[in-house]
């Protein structure tokens, strides 16, 4: 099932009477998701990734805008008729009903030819439980399940009526380091073999990166970005989205293009031919610095972490954003580092310039 | 450890005393004394060791008429009020705008002098020389002879009195359910929503379960509560319970005492002591019956 939204838009009453404008939590969001997919809305709290899981799921109406299911305009539609299945941030598992029973209270809902037997409801339960391998702790209720026991039976509640649309709401904020790791590839697994198109929302990069088929980046309400996850990351649009993919983060410098060169500070670091005179930022990506002694890039040496893989080294640039460049360089061919200062060539895909009023991408 | 102990026991020391010389000391008392037969509280002597006070008043017309009493009142009043007070919880609950104007009036009675609220009933139920009462005024709108519900007929009666302790009550288990409601968590009904149930499917499976300890509490509060009843029934029908057939148990237990005909320590604490076995039985019942019903997280 296709999900189509169009020109979506959400504006919430301001709360604050010094100032009386709407809050507009979602503007003009236009997207489609295809069948099957797994979509990730990505963004920093407060972008409006919530409000739109919430617009699509139908615990809140659209200001403007419509939103299909399929062929479908189910904008209308209050959420027990639209067939969404929803996972929240906190489970909302019934905590004084046992798993069997948190798994079959959707089924308990349906009336009329849709209506099914006890066993039939148990066997459905079972085959989902199954499927996210819960189906050991049938008896035993929510606050007797480690975290990542009930994420599971909250997927299990949400799956067993077979939605037409998965949604699911920052689903690993909850779970420690590990178990996200693991349950992100569980989701994954899930939505693969149920062919169910799920969105969801985070604020974590790495997750959204890591499972998800498209990726949409969010800020105040309006999609910045729009592709799949290494495209994203390899041609972000603007600086912002440069800024929220990656770890380590992107570095970012105070930079001028001059007689289609780029300099950061008196360095030239690139041939930048396509690209106007002007003050820009520059950012590059932690694996784009090389270590070259006959670098163009000079910056003072902070520190060098060793991270058995690779190596990161730490340095400065009174240019720089940030206190501290963190590159990350392969630990195979490991320089001798001893100096004060340590010098870079840049790799140029690893580069981008942002225009500095706009922030912009700047063709170079 | 052992220090430990010792400072556990430091700390419950105080309310231990309170409860030895206030609580525990004249129970015990109580139990003896309704064994004594004839017991005299002046000299301090009794006649004879048996179940005669006992036997005595379980004959009493009087303590019999009030063991009906207060249980009529129980069975009326506990159910009504609680279910009456959920409704207007989940009422207040899912209204918006005036709601904390609303939960004040509903407060009100609760911080209202009985004796004030007494007279209130009087002025809507007792009739005068000028009219039969406000409540009479009204029914005789629909044709209805007047009825005298302070001194008339025993159903009237009964009917004032479990009125107003229903309406003495109903503040507290009020506030006590609009916050219970107030803190389910929201998600649980969202949850619910997208999964297509109905209301009153959502308030039975999800609301109740959720304000299960609380409703709970209410009941076995409300239970002990109207059982101990007395001041309600001194409010509307004066001291002379006896005579207006309006009695309680824990009246007949005080004109015992110090009533017209009391200074009868002896049957007073065989009454106390058969009350006390009454609302001890059913909180255990109570206990039982929520094992399975109240759910606790």
């Amino acid at each position: 099932m296709k999900v189509v939204l169009e020109n979506l838009t959400k504006k919430f009453p301001s709360r604050n009477k010094k100032n009386p404008a709407d809050v507009i939590a979602v503007n003009n969001f236009t997207f489609e998701i295809p069948d099957g997919s797994l979509v990730g809305l990505l963004g920093p709290s407060g972008c409006g990734k919530s409000t739109t899981l919430n617009l699509i799921s139908g615990l809140l109406t659209p200001t403007e805008g419509k939103i299909f299911f399929g062929e479908d305009d189910v904008t209308d539609l209050p959420p027990e008729k639209r067939g969404v299945g929803l996972v929240f941030q906190n489970y909302a598992l019934y905590p004084h009903l046992t798993v069997m029973k948190n798994i079959i209270f959707p089924l308990e809902n349906l009336k009329g030819k849709d209506k099914l037997t006890k066993d039939e409801m148990r066997d459905k339960a079972l085959d989902i439980a199954k499927l996210v391998q819960i189906d050991t702790l049938m008896d035993r209720k929510p606050s007797e399940l480690s975290g990542g026991q009930q994420q599971r039976v909250a997927i299990a509640r949400a799956l067993v009526k077979m939605p037409r649309v998965l949604l699911l709401d920052e689903p690993l904020s909850n779970l420690d380091a590990r178990l996200r790791l693991q349950t992100r590839e569980e989701i994954k697994r899930i939505q693969r073999e149920t062919g169910i198109t799920t969105v969801f929302v985070t604020h974590d990069q790495e997750e959204a990166m890591s499972i998800s088929d498209l990726i949409v980046v969010m800020k105040d309400g309006i999609v910045q970005q729009v592709g799949k996850p290494q495209e994203v990351y390899d041609e972000p649009i603007n600086l912002f989205v440069a800024k929220f993919l990656g770890t380590p983060p992107i570095n970012v410098f105070d930079a001028k293009i001059k007689d289609g060169r780029l300099y950061i500070g008196d360095d030239c670091v690139l041939d930048t031919p396509n690209a106007k005179d002007g003050e820009v930022y520059a950012a590059v990506r932690p694996e784009g610095f090389i270590l070259d002694d006959n670098g163009s890039l000079t910056c003072k040496l902070k520190a060098v972490e060793v991270m058995g893989r690779d190596i990161s080294i730490v340095s400065s640039n009174t240019n720089c954003h940030a206190d501290a460049i963190r590159s990350i360089i392969s630990s195979e061919n490991a320089p001798k580092l001893g100096t004060d200062s340590v010098k870079f060539t840049l790799k140029r895909n690893k580069v981008f310039v942002f225009d500095k009023v706009t922030e912009a991408r700047i063709d170079i | 450890m052992e220090n430990k102990n010792f400072k556990a026991w430091l700390y419950l020391l105080p309310a231990m005393i309170f409860l030895g010389v206030f609580m525990v000391y004249p129970l015990i008392d109580v139990f003896i004394y309704s064994f004594e037969e004839n017991f005299t509280s002046s000299s301090q002597t009794y006649t004879g060791i048996g179940c005669e006070n006992y036997s005595y008043i379980l004959r009493d017309p009087y303590f019999l008429q009030a063991l009906k009493n207060t249980v009529i009142l129980v069975l009326i009043t506990v159910p009504l009020s609680t279910g009456l007070s959920l409704l207007i919880s989940v009422g207040l609950a899912s209204i918006k705008r005036v709601r904390h104007l609303f939960q004040t009036v509903y407060f009100l009675p609760y911080v209202t002098n009985t004796l004030a609220v007494g007279l209130v009933f009087m002025i809507l139920f007792r009739p005068t020389e000028h009219s039969a009462g406000l409540v009479n005024l009204f029914l005789s709108l629909f044709g209805i002879s007047p009825i005298d519900f302070i001194g008339g007929p025993y159903f009237a009666k009964m009917f004032v009195l479990c009125l107003y302790t229903i309406w003495v009550v109903m503040p507290f288990k009020i506030l006590i359910l609009t916050s219970a409601l107030a803190s389910v968590n929201k998600t649980y009904y969202d949850a619910a929503r997208v999964d297509g149930t109905s209301r009153a499917r959502i308030f039975r499976k999800i609301t109740l379960p959720m304000i299960s300890p609380m409703l709970f509490y209410l009941i076995i509060t409300g239970f002990i509560g109207a059982f101990k009843a007395y001041s309600d029934a001194v409010a509307l029908f004066g001291t002379e319970l006896n005579v207006a057939e309006m009695n309680t148990i824990v009246g007949y237990v005080y004109d015992m005492l110090y009533g017209e005909g009391g200074g009868f320590p002896s049957y007073a604490s065989a009454a106390a002591i058969i009350l006390f076995v009454i609302v001890l039985t059913i909180t255990c019942i109570n206990l039982l019956v929520s094992k399975k019903h109240v759910h606790y997280n």
